[in-house]
């Protein structure tokens, strides 16, 4: 071959901090003309940062882009479309109200005289461009939010494609497809490249990477660990242990000795036949005092919805759940927190946190009426008691009138502890709990944990990190597509073994 | 506000990039101290912004500006929106709206002075007022709470409907007050040192929404559900019920209201209350209550309302029409909302 032609796109050294984490620490990315780039990590990784600031709608703290050899600054998502740089982001950014050809043409619609769109041309190229892209049946002029979601996928890349690009961005757009629906994304990506366009592709998925990927980067928390390897020829040992960061070590505290009260005791959460039409089949489940359970698997495999239908912020289609053998009334947050259940959601931001206000009544959130007497607070009551719970779990910063928003991931989740902690509950679900949280402080989460569970908190784990799952958690379910697959003692699994489960029956294997 | 430095310096991604300066961590530390004063500021310049005023005041008209007849007659006229106000900074606290405080005081006003209703006397006006109130904003709760409405449409379908009720009522008639003991409240005679009645209500209410903000747990709830009405949720809290009894709320204010302006006037009549909404959100707004929700204050609102007030009376006595009191309301409320901005942008990176 010819030498080298110089890079479509070069990133170095991006980093890119918000309040208490930074989720970009240094991190290149090199994109070839006509090449498929796969952009792997776990979530938290740092993927989606990277990709908004691709896509102009963050301004990194540091580090240099250079575009087709020369240096640019995307400083909007404008500036970035008008270099070709187009993004197709997981969430679709369709207006639903909208018809196809109008979605296809936002913001740049063919006019007469700068304000009359010309309704029938742009319907005309849209379905030239759905053509394209194999999906001829799908008609410009119906309404977006009348389209499958695979069809709003195909008219996303359509609006990308509308404009002059050189480089798409996608990020996990085989999550919500089927496979045949999967194999025409391939084709769509093939025809792409082969017209000299990049795309960068983010997926789970490493079979899909084999199959279409060219190079590989591979990004942990906030740096980009691999750049550029091939991605046919690197065995998937070495990905996955880059992913999963085996260098860096997880350290989980001990597990009680074998043969503790555990199996003797009652269990303390019951949940039968636990069901949510379109969310997960039916699961039983006990957990007793003294035990962590994990539930590994893939975004979408059901695991959240699980924990938040035990917790009444849904409502369950079928099954009960009970707490000490009395069965909570469905569909009830507060029944569930009145039986001495806790949940650390998900997000923990936008459904745990109040960010602006101070510790103390973030922690105290949950058991104010403990401190008043005919609705009147008793401030400094409050104030003890959530700093004793703070302490106990050594949040720091120690003090309790910081906004919870200066405080780091680690801090905020222990913040979310501290609440379940001070109002004393016997059961709780963790979802995600070290998501955004850097790896030291990690350790010293999986302790606390530990830690009470050993006070007698029987602990409901959600973790997409399968280490996590196997070092902390007892014994484990792996779920799949709303199903539970498999359900064993941690001891008794290892990290590749799982992962086997929870990807089987992905499109290509 | 007085966070010891050091604190600040703990936080910040310091653990496992040795390579950060110390240069973010404190930046941030500063910010969120920045944000916590800037608050106070707001207060502060409002407070400073009256002061402004009443020199104007002093200055333009140094004799009927500073009568003490004047001065009362500025207060009993903040009283009336003041009390209103107080009741929607709970609702805009709460990440709500209400748009019907106005037709809400309308309705209450003419229903407390219908003849039926004036031969009980002064309770059978004050009952009268009060219920009238509560029932509204009981109507506008459940709309929003539980029928799972939108309060913008909720209060404004009030707004209309409760305005139309009030027309139907007095048949577009003044409903002239005849009870006594209701009329002498307005009087001179019934002043308690020099202050009016009906400040000294302005004045309870201004103190009992203080209270129930910053020291009980309805208050604590409220800035919960309106910072994060999720996490509220998911912490247990009963948003629903919370949102049911902040119209509650803000219906029982229009009432007590209904009441002050039924002194005042000496009469109920349907045109009562004419843009209250826009006023007492106003005041709210650049009080400092942030009208996504999760943050405001009761002061900063009551300083919002005596602002508007006084400037309201300064060009009165000044002759300038109320052309030129509306622009100048508006520009104090653009101003306001830009310092708001800058405030919360500071608050975020």
């Amino acid at each position: 071959m010819a030498p080298e032609p110089p890079p479509l796109l070069t990133m170095s050294g991006i980093t890119k901090s918000f309040p208490g984490v930074r989720a970009l620490d240094g991190v290149d990315l090199e994109v070839q003309a006509g090449e498929v780039h796969c952009l792997l990590g776990q979530n938290g990784a740092g993927k989606s940062t990277l990709i908004k600031v691709l896509a102009g709608a963050h301004q990194p703290d540091d580090g240099s882009i250079t575009w087709q050899g020369a240096p640019v600054q995307l400083s909007s998502p404008i500036t970035a479309m008008r270099l070709g740089i187009a993004t197709i982001y997981q969430e679709l950014d369709l207006v639903e109200g909208l018809s196809v050809a109008e979605n296809v043409f936002l913001g740049h619609e063919p006019t007469t005289a700068g304000f009359v769109v010309r309704t029938r041309e742009a319907r005309t190229a849209a379905a030239a461009l759905l053509r394209r892209l194999g999906h001829p049946e799908i008609d410009p002029a119906r309404e977006v939010g009348d389209l499958s979601a695979a069809h709003q996928q195909i008219v996303s890349m359509a609006r990308a494609l509308s404009h002059d690009v050189r480089l798409i961005v996608m990020d996990e757009p085989s999550a919500a497809l089927d496979p045949d629906e999967v194999d025409n994304l391939f084709r769509i990506v093939e025809g792409l490249t082969s017209d000299g366009v990049a795309v960068v592709y983010i997926s789970h998925r490493l079979e899909e990477i084999r199959r279409i990927g060219d190079r590989v980067t591979v990004l942990k928390d906030g740096r980009a660990v691999a750049v550029g390897l091939p991605a046919s020829s690197t065995p998937t040992r070495d990905i996955v242990a880059m992913m999963t960061g085996r260098d860096v070590e997880y350290v989980f505290p001990p597990r009680p000795a074998p043969g503790a009260p555990r199996a003797t005791t009652q269990p303390v959460l019951t949940v039968e036949g636990l069901h949510r039409r379109g969310e997960f089949e039916p699961v039983d489940l006990e957990l007793r005092p003294g035990e962590i359970v994990g539930l590994a698997g893939l975004v979408g495999s059901g695991r959240s919805e699980i924990l938040e239908t035990i917790y009444g912020a849904r409502r369950p289609t079928a099954g009960r759940v009970q707490v000490a053998g009395t069965p909570l009334r469905p569909g009830s947050v507060r029944a569930a927190v009145a039986a001495g259940i806790g949940l650390a959601p998900e997000e923990r931001k936008a459904q745990a946190l109040l960010l602006t206000e101070s510790v103390t009544r973030n922690v105290s959130l949950s058991a104010l009426s403990r401190f008043a007497r005919g609705g009147w607070l008793d401030r400094g009551a409050e104030r003890t008691a959530a700093r004793r719970a703070t302490r106990e779990l050594s949040l720091r910063p120690d003090n309790p009138d910081a906004a919870v928003r200066t405080l780091s991931g680690g801090n905020q989740q222990k913040a979310v502890l501290a609440r379940w902690l001070l109002r004393g509950c016997r059961v709780l679900l963790l979802d995600e709990p070290t998501r955004g949280v850097d790896v030291g402080a990690r350790a010293e989460l999986y302790a606390v944990i530990r830690r009470l569970a050993d006070e007698g908190l029987a602990v409901l784990l959600v973790s997409s990190e399968v280490p996590e799952v196997l070092g902390l958690a007892d014994r484990v379910l792996v779920l799949r597509e709303g199903r539970v697959v498999h359900q064993a003692d941690a001891q008794e699994l290892d990290e590749h073994r799982v992962l086997d489960l929870v990807m089987e029956g992905s499109p290509t294997s | 506000m007085t966070q010891p430095a050091p604190s600040a310096q703990h936080q910040g991604p310091g653990k496992g990039h040795p390579s950060a300066p110390a240069a973010p961590p404190s930046k941030q530390g500063s910010g969120s101290r920045a944000l916590g004063l800037r608050v106070d500021v707001r207060n502060l310049s409002l407070l400073g912004v009256l002061a402004v005023l009443v020199a104007v005041g002093g200055i333009t008209e140094p004799d009927a500006f500073l009568d003490t007849g004047n001065l009362q007659l500025i207060l009993t006229q903040a009283s009336v929106i003041g009390v209103v106000t107080v009741g929607v900074t709970f609702v805009i606290i709460s990440g709500g709206i209400d748009l019907s405080v106005g037709a809400m005081v309308a309705l209450a006003s003419v229903w407390a002075t219908t003849l039926a209703t004036q031969e009980y006397g002064f309770a059978g006006i004050l009952f009268t007022a009060v219920v009238v109130g509560l029932a509204a904003g009981l109507v506008n709760g459940l709309l929003i709470a539980y029928g799972g409405m939108v309060p913008f449409i909720a209060t404004l379908a009030m707004l209309a409907s409760a305005r139309g009720l009030a027309l139907q009522i007095t048949d577009g008639k003044t409903q002239i007050v005849t009870v006594r003991s209701v009329l002498d409240l307005g009087l001179p005679d019934s002043y308690v040192l020099g202050i009016p009645p009906l400040v000294l209500v302005f004045a309870a209410v201004t103190v009992a929404g203080w209270l129930i903000l910053n020291r009980t747990t309805f208050g604590r709830r409220t800035v919960a559900v309106g910072g994060n009405a999720e996490a509220a949720r998911l912490a247990g809290i009963d948003v629903r019920r919370q949102r049911l009894y902040l119209y509650l709320l803000s219906g029982l204010c229009c009432g007590i209201a209904a009441f002050m302006l039924i002194i005042l006037s000496g009469s109920g009549q349907n045109t009562n209350g004419n843009l209250y909404e826009l006023d007492a959100i106003a005041a709210a707004i650049i009080g400092g209550t942030l009208l996504s929700g999760g943050r405001g204050t009761i002061i900063g609102s009551v300083l919002g309302v005596l602002v508007f007030t006084t400037i309201t009376n300064i060009f009165a006595l000044n002759n300038l029409q109320s052309d030129v009191q509306q622009i100048a309301k508006g520009a104090i409320i653009v101003a306001a909302v830009l310092v708001q901005r800058r405030t919360l942008r500071g608050g975020e990176t």
